[in-house]
C-alpha cells in the first residue's frame, strides 16, 4: 500500500525486473506445473430428492396458472417451470384478460424473479439523514426485527384510533388486499390509504365525473366494432385490456378477411406513433389541443345534430381524416367505439362518454365498469403530501409503490419524506423510496406469492406461485396481515379466507383446486355499469386552445419498454427495440420533422426541455409520424436506484413533471451537443425491394417467388417438414415473439455499446417500413427463414450450419469456428455472432431461469432461430414413445405462443390441413426475397392495403 | 572434401531422428490410452457417500431398474431414487448399519445425498431416456452389466463415434420391449433384429444421424 502522499512510480525497468532468461524460467515454470496438474475434470455431483415432489421433475415443462400482476390489473400467464424453476411466462388461454396471449413485460418478469439485483433482506436505516440528497447508511435486519418495531408501534397506534398512520399503495385491485386495507382502516379509522399511480388518466376520471358523476372503467369489444377510433390512444399498448383488445381487433379481421366482408375501419388521430395507429387505416398526427377540437366538432355533430364547424383551422389532412371519419362513423352505427387517450382533456373523455350513448355503442362495443384499481375512498398523493406538510404523518407505510422516483416533481416527495418519522418502504428493489425509508422490506416476486387480482373486466385472477420465495420475502398480503395484526399470517390461507366466503357453498377444496387450475374465478367479470351521461355543454364550438408561439406542449407518456420505469432494471426490456424507433438502452423526446426543422435539430442533438421552471437535457428523437408542436416525453428512465443495468439509463421526464396530467407547456433549447442512439433498424425504407408487401382487398399476389428454376439439388424432408407463416396483416409490432424467444433460447443482451456495433443477438426481429400503401407502419417479424437452399450452408468451412430431415436449417455449435462466413452470405441477416462472451455464467441467480434444454452458447459461435428445435424434439419423443403421431398444434413455437394477433402460424408442410398449409394457399401468401430463390420455409401473407377514399 | 560426420557420429544422428518419431507415436499411443482409462475411467468403480451395490439390489435381490430410476419410461433422465425410496426397504432393512447413516442423516436434515455422477454427457447433448427404451434399447447396451458391479463404473465410453456407431446401424442392438430391462438378455440381431427395428417404427438412417437429434 502506498500512502496517500507518496507519488507512484510507473517505470518499466523498475517495475518488472524481468529479463529474458527469467521469463523463459517462468515459462518452463508454467508448463511443468501445469502438466503436473493434469487430470480429469472433478465428478459432477447429483442431488436426488430426499422426498419425491408431487409431480415427478423431467425434462417436461410444468405449467401453473398464475398472473402477471401490473397497474393492479391482472394478466392471466401460466408459468412453466422446468426441474421446479419457473423459466418461461406464456399466456393463460382460459383468462380473458390474456386468452393465451402476453405482452412483453409479462414475459420479461420472469427475468425480474432472478435479478440478481432485487431486493433479498430487510433493510434498517441508521441515523439520519445530514443532507436531503446524502443517502444515509442502512444496515441489513430481519423480519424479525421490524416486527418488534411494529408491535410497540402498533399498541400505540391502536390506542390512538390510527393517528398519524398512513398506508401509500399504487393500483390496487386484489380483494384479498382490498378487504385487509378495509379492515385496518376500520380498527383503526384514523388512519388513511392514499393511492399513487404515475400513469394514472386523470383527465379520464374528470370526464367520467363530468359525464356521470363517477368515475369509470372502460371494457373494449373490439371484434364487435366495425370503426374504432383511436385520438391521442393506443388501445393496443395502453390499458390492462391491450393484449385482450388486440387479439379481438385480430379475430374480428380474421373473420371478415375468411368471410369475404368489409374489414374494420380503423381511425387514429395521434401524437407520436403507437401500435394502433401504425394499423390505422387513416392516421393523422396531431397535437393533443387539435384533437380535443376534433372531438367538439363531432360531439357537436354526433350529440347535437350541429353541422356548424365553428371557426376551424385544420389542415387538409386534418379535414380529410374528420370526413372520413365522419362517414364511417355514420355508416358503423352502433358498431363504433372511440378510444381517448391521457392527454386530452376531461371534456374531451366526457363528450366522447355522450357520443358511445348516442350512437348507442355502450353495451355493444364498449361497457363501464366501476374502477377496479383505484379506490374512492383513497386519497391521492397530493393529498398525502399535503397531510405530511400539517404534521399528521408518523407513520408511512408504501407497499409496492416508488414515490420518490415517480411522483411529479411539484410535490416535493423527497422533502416530505424527510418530516414523516417512520417510513416504511415494501418493494422487490432496493429502489429510490427504498433508500429515504427508515424500513425497507423486500416482497416477493409474483411468481413466488399466493395472491389475487382483477383482469382488466374484473374477472377475478388468483395469483398461484411456481416457486417458493428465493430470499426472505413476503407477499403485500402477508405484509398488511403482518401490519393490521391478523393472526393468520401465511399469505395461502389468507387468500382462501377471502375466496371462502365467494366459492358459494358446497365443496371449497374443489372449488379451490378447480379454480386455481384455470387462474381465474368463475364468473368472475364485472358487472357493466348502466350509466346515462349527462349532456355535455358541446354545443358551442370553442376556439382552439389558445398555445403562447414558440411554446410546445409536452406529452409525458409511458414508455414501450421501461413502461413507468419499473422494468428499468430489466436488461431484455431495455435492449428490446421499441416499436417504432427501433431504439435501444435509451429514451429520447420525440418531435415532429417540422418543429425540428423550426427549432434547427437532428436526431441525437440534445436539448434542455424546460416545464414550469424545472429544466431536463434530453437527446432528439425526430420522427416522421409525430405531431408538430408537441414533444413527447417517454417516462421510466433516468433511475438513480434501479439497479444495474437501469441505474443512469437514459433521462427521467418525472423531474420535470409538474402534475399528474399528462401534458405540460415546454420549451426547448438546443445545447450544441450530440448522443449515440443505439438502434437495431437504421432506415424505414424498403430501397425499392418487395420485402414486407401489400395487396389491395381481395388481389392475388402475382409472384409469390417460391419455386424458380435451379441447379441446386432440392432437399427433401419425408417425415415432417416444419415451416412457419407469418401474417403481416395481423401482425401489431408489439415485440412479444422477441421477448418470448429471448427466454426461451437463452438469448443473452450485449449492452448499448455493442448495439451500436450492430451486435444484438435477437433470433426474430421485428423490422418496420414506411409505405406509401399504408397509413401508419408496416411490422414485419423476421426469424431464421429455414431456406431450402440455403446460401450459409455452403459457404461453411467446417459444416456447422446443415440441413437436418425435417428441412430445420440447423446450428451444431460444436462444429462453428466462427469465421461468420454464413452470416455474411445470409440474404436476411438473421444469424447472430457471440463477439463476446455475453452469457453471464458467473451469476448464480441468472442461471435459474436458463432452459435447460437449449444449449448456452459461448463466445465465438454463430447462432439464430432454430424453429424452437427443443419443442419440435419434445413432440418427436412424446410421438416416439407413445407411438401417436404429431398431430397439427403440437409443436407451438414459443414466438407463436404469445403473439396477440395469432400472426405466426407453425406446423408440418405433409399435414395438408394444418395451418401453415393454409397460410400457404393464402392469394397474400410470399416469400420473402424470394428471387432469391432460397426457398425459405418461413413465408410471409401481406398485409392488406386500406381501401382508398374517395376524393371528396 | 571429407566427410563432417564420421560414420558413427551419423548412426547416432539416425538413431535419434528414428527415437524422436517413435517417442511421437508412443505419446498418440499413450496419449489414447490415458484417454480411454484415465479421463472416461471405463471399468473403473466410482466412490460414493455410499458404497451402493447394483449387484446386490440387482443381480442378487432381483429390484427392477424402474423401481429406483422412476422417470426412464416418461423423462429424458432416467432419474436418481429418492432417499424415500431407499427407505421403503431401508426403514427396515439394516437401520443400523454404518454404512446408511448418511441415507438416515439425509432423511434428519432433509439434504440430499450427494451422488457421484458415473455417467456425464457433455451439456450440449440431448440424450433422452424414454425414447431409447420405448425403442427397445436395453439399459445393458450403455450401462454394461450393471449387475454385476458392486460400484458402479462406466463400462462404454459414450464418445460421440460410439453412440454414431448404434444410431448408423441400430438393428443388431434391439431387443423385445419385454427384455430392455432384463440384464441377461442378449440383442436377438440378425433378421430378428430388422423385424425388431420394423415393428417398433425406428426413424430412419438419415434422421437418426441428423446433428439436431441429439443436438439444439
Amino acid at each position: 500500500m502506498h500512502a496517500d502522499d507518496e507519488p507512484l512510480h510507473f517505470h518499466p525497468r523498475e517495475a518488472t525486473a524481468l529479463t529474458r532468461r527469467s521469463a523463459l524460467g517462468v515459462m518452463a515454470a508454467a508448463l511443468a506445473l501445469a502438466s503436473g496438474a493434469c487430470s480429469r475434470p472433478p465428478r459432477e455431483r447429483i442431488y436426488p430428492a430426499v422426498g419425491m415432489p408431487e409431480d415427478a421433475p423431467g425434462e417436461r415443462p410444468l405449467y401453473y396458472a398464475s398472473a402477471s400482476v401490473r397497474d393492479g390489473h391482472a394478466l392471466g400467464v401460466r408459468i412453466g417451470t422446468q426441474q421446479g424453476r419457473p423459466i418461461k411466462i406464456e399466456g393463460n388461454p382460459l383468462h380473458p384478460s390474456s386468452l393465451g396471449a402476453t405482452d412483453v413485460f409479462a414475459q420479461a418478469s420472469v427475468l425480474e424473479l432472478w435479478d440478481p439485483d432485487r431486493s433479498s433482506a430487510v433493510l434498517q436505516r441508521l441515523g439520519t439523514p445530514r443532507e436531503r440528497d446524502a443517502r444515509p447508511p442502512a444496515a441489513t435486519s430481519s423480519w424479525e426485527a421490524f416486527e418488534t418495531m411494529w408491535r410497540g408501534r402498533a399498541a400505540r397506534l391502536r390506542a390512538e384510533g390510527g393517528a398519524g398512520l398512513r398506508i401509500l399503495t399504487g393500483p390496487v385491485s386484489s380483494p384479498t388486499m382490498r378487504a385487509q386495507l378495509a379492515g385496518l382502516l376500520e380498527r383503526l379509522p384514523r388512519a388513511r390509504w392514499h393511492q399513487h399511480w404515475p400513469l394514472r388518466d386523470v383527465a379520464a376520471d374528470a370526464g367520467a365525473r363530468a359525464a356521470f358523476g363517477q368515475p369509470v372503467q372502460t371494457v373494449l369489444h373490439l371484434e364487435r366494432a366495425r370503426c374504432i377510433v383511436a385520438l391521442a390512444a393506443d388501445p393496443f399498448s395502453d390499458g390492462p385490456g391491450a393484449v385482450r383488445n388486440a387479439l379481438d381487433w385480430s379475430t374480428g379481421r380474421d373473420a371478415d378477411r375468411n368471410g369475404g366482408g368489409e374489414l374494420a375501419r380503423l381511425f387514429a388521430a395521434e401524437v407520436g406513433p403507437g401500435l394502433f395507429g401504425a394499423r390505422a387505416d387513416v392516421r393523422v398526427a396531431l397535437p393533443p389541443a387539435r384533437i380535443d377540437a376534433l372531438v367538439r366538432r363531432l360531439a357537436a355533430r354526433i350529440v347535437d345534430g350541429s353541422r356548424r364547424d365553428g371557426n376551424l383551422v385544420a389542415a387538409p389532412a386534418e379535414l380529410a381524416f374528420e370526413t372520413a371519419l365522419v362517414a364511417a362513423l355514420a355508416s358503423a352505427g352502433s358498431d363504433a367505439v372511440i378510444v381517448p387517450g391521457a392527454a386530452l382533456a376531461a371534456e374531451s373523455h366526457a363528450a366522447i362518454h355522450a357520443i358511445h350513448q348516442r350512437i348507442g355503442a355502450s353495451g355493444r362495443t364498449i361497457d363501464l365498469v366501476a374502477p377496479l384499481a383505484m379506490a374512492s375512498e383513497a386519497g391521492s398523493l397530493a393529498e398525502l403530501v399535503e397531510a405530511i406538510a400539517d404534521g399528521a404523518v408518523d407513520t408511512l407505510l408504501v407497499v409496492d409503490a416508488n414515490p420518490l422516483y415517480d411522483a411529479p416533481a411539484a410535490l416535493d416527495i423527497a422533502g416530505a419524506f424527510a418530516k414523516v418519522r417512520t417510513t416504511i418502504h415494501a418493494g422487490l428493489y432496493r429502489d429510490e423510496t427504498a433508500h429515504a425509508s427508515t424500513w425497507h422490506l423486500p416482497l416477493s416476486h409474483d411468481c413466488e406469492r399466493w395472491g389475487d387480482a382483477l383482469a382488466h373486466d374484473g374477472s377475478a385472477t388468483l395469483v398461484q406461485p411456481a416457486i417458493a420465495p428465493l430470499y426472505a420475502t413476503r407477499s403485500a398480503t402477508e405484509l398488511l396481515a403482518l401490519v393490521g395484526g391478523d393472526e393468520e399470517r401465511d399469505g395461502h390461507r389468507l387468500v382462501q379466507r377471502q375466496w371462502r366466503a365467494h366459492a358459494g357453498g358446497g365443496d371449497f377444496d374443489a372449488w379451490w383446486q378447480e379454480s386455481l387450475r384455470r387462474g381465474v374465478v368463475a364468473g368472475g367479470a364485472a358487472a357493466p355499469l348502466a350509466l346515462t351521461p349527462r349532456t355535455p355543454s358541446v354545443g358551442r364550438p370553442a376556439d382552439d386552445a389558445p398555445t403562447p408561439r414558440d411554446d410546445l406542449v409536452a406529452v409525458f407518456a409511458a414508455d414501450p419498454s421501461a413502461h413507468d420505469g419499473r422494468f428499468a432494471n430489466n436488461a431484455w426490456l431495455q435492449e428490446l427495440p421499441r416499436p417504432h424507433t427501433k431504439l435501444t438502452w435509451d429514451n429520447a423526446l420525440l418531435l415532429g420533422p417540422a418543429t425540428a426543422t423550426m427549432q434547427q435539430l437532428q436526431t441525437g442533438d440534445v436539448v434542455r426541455a424546460t416545464i414550469d421552471g424545472r429544466a431536463l437535457e434530453a437527446p432528439v428523437w425526430v420522427s416522421a409520424m409525430h405531431a408538430e408542436g408537441v414533444l413527447t416525453l417517454p417516462l421510466g428512465y433516468g433511475r438513480r436506484d434501479a439497479g444495474r443495468v437501469g441505474n443512469g439509463v437514459g433521462f427521467d421526464a418525472y423531474r420535470v413533471r409538474p402534475t399528474d396530467a399528462a401534458t405540460a407547456h415546454a420549451r426547448i433549447e438546443r445545447l450544441h451537443r450530440r448522443h449515440d442512439f443505439a438502434v437495431t433498424q437504421h432506415t424505414i425504407s424498403q430501397s425499392g425491394r418487395d420485402l414486407a408487401r401489400t395487396v389491395a382487398p381481395g388481389e392475388r399476389i402475382a409472384d409469390p417467388g417460391l419455386d424458380h428454376a435451379s441447379l441446386y439439388p432440392r432437399s427433401t424432408s419425408p417425415e415432417h417438414a416444419w415451416a412457419m407463416a407469418i401474417d403481416l396483416d395481423a401482425c401489431i409490432g408489439c415485440n412479444a415473439c422477441t421477448i418470448a424467444c429471448q427466454a426461451e433460447n437463452n438469448i443473452p443482451t450485449v449492452g448499448k455499446d455493442e448495439v451500436i456495433k450492430g451486435r444484438e443477438m435477437h433470433w426474430i426481429r421485428v423490422d418496420r417500413y414506411e409505405t406509401p400503401d399504408v397509413a401508419g407502419s408496416i411490422f414485419q417479424p423476421v426469424p431464421c427463414m429455414h431456406c431450402e437452399r440455403a446460401p450459409c450452408e455452403l459457404v461453411c468451412p467446417v459444416g456447422a450450419t446443415v440441413h437436418d430431415a425435417e428441412g430445420l436449417n440447423v446450428q451444431v455449435y460444436n462444429r462453428c469456428v466462427g469465421t461468420r462466413f454464413c452470416s455474411n452470405n445470409c440474404p436476411y441477416k438473421v444469424r447472430r455472432f457471440n463477439f463476446l462472451q455475453w452469457v453471464d455464467r458467473e451469476t448464480e441467480s441468472l442461471k435459474g431461469q436458463r432452459n435447460p434444454n437449449v444449449t448456452v452458447r459461448q463466445r465465438g459461435v454463430m447462432e439464430k432461430c432454430s424453429y424452437c428445435l427443443q419443442r419440435i424434439a419434445r413432440a418427436r419423443q412424446h410421438a416416439q414413445t407413445t407411438g401417436e403421431p404429431i398431430a397439427d398444434g403440437d409443436v407451438v413455437t414459443a414466438c407463436q405462443a404469445v403473439c396477440p394477433t395469432r400472426a405466426i402460424r407453425f406446423g408440418d408442410l405433409h399435414d395438408t390441413q394444418s395451418d401453415v398449409v393454409r397460410a400457404r394457399t393464402s392469394p397474400r401468401h410470399y416469400a420473402l426475397l424470394g428471387e432469391l430463390n432460397t426457398r425459405p420455409r418461413t413465408t410471409y401473407l401481406a398485409r392488406i392495403a386500406a381501401k382508398t377514399e374517395p376524393k371528396s | 572434401m571429407p566427410q563432417v560426420f564420421s560414420r558413427r557420429s551419423a548412426l547416432v544422428v539416425k538413431l535419434v531422428l528414428v527415437g524422436i518419431g517413435a517417442a511421437f507415436v508412443a505419446v498418440v499411443v499413450a496419449g489414447g490410452v490415458w484417454r480411454e482409462h484415465w479421463v472416461q475411467a471405463l471399468g473403473q468403480p466410482v466412490e460414493q457417500p455410499i458404497p451402493f451395490s447394483h449387484k446386490h439390489h440387482v443381480g442378487d435381490d432381483g429390484i427392477d431398474c424402474r423401481y429406483c430410476h422412476t422417470t426412464v419410461e416418461t423423462s429424458r433422465h432416467a432419474g436418481l431414487p429418492s432417499t424415500h425410496i431407499c427407505l421403503t426397504c431401508h426403514s427396515q432393512l439394516y437401520r443400523d448399519a454404518a454404512m446408511l447413516r448418511p441415507l438416515h442423516e439425509s432423511e434428519r436434515t432433509g439434504t440430499p445425498i450427494a451422488w457421484r455422477r458415473v455417467h456425464d454427457l457433455p451439456d450440449f447433448v440431448f440424450f433422452d431416456h424414454s425414447v431409447h427404451v420405448a425403442k427397445g434399447v436395453g439399459c445393458v447396451e450403455c450401462h454394461g452389466r450393471v449387475d454385476q458391479m458392486a460400484l458402479t463404473w462406466r463400462a462404454q465410453p459414450l464418445q460421440m463415434q460410439w453412440c454414431l456407431a448404434c444410431h448408423r446401424d441400430p438393428a443388431p442392438r434391439l431387443r423385445p420391449p419385454s427384455q430392455v430391462f432384463d440384464m441377461a438378455s442378449v440383442a436377438p440381431g440378425g433378421d430378428e433384429g430388422r423385424r425388431l427395428a420394423a415393428t417398433l417404427h425406428i426413424e430412419s438412417t438419415r434422421r437418426l444421424t441428423d446433428c439436431s437429434t441429439c443436438h439444439r
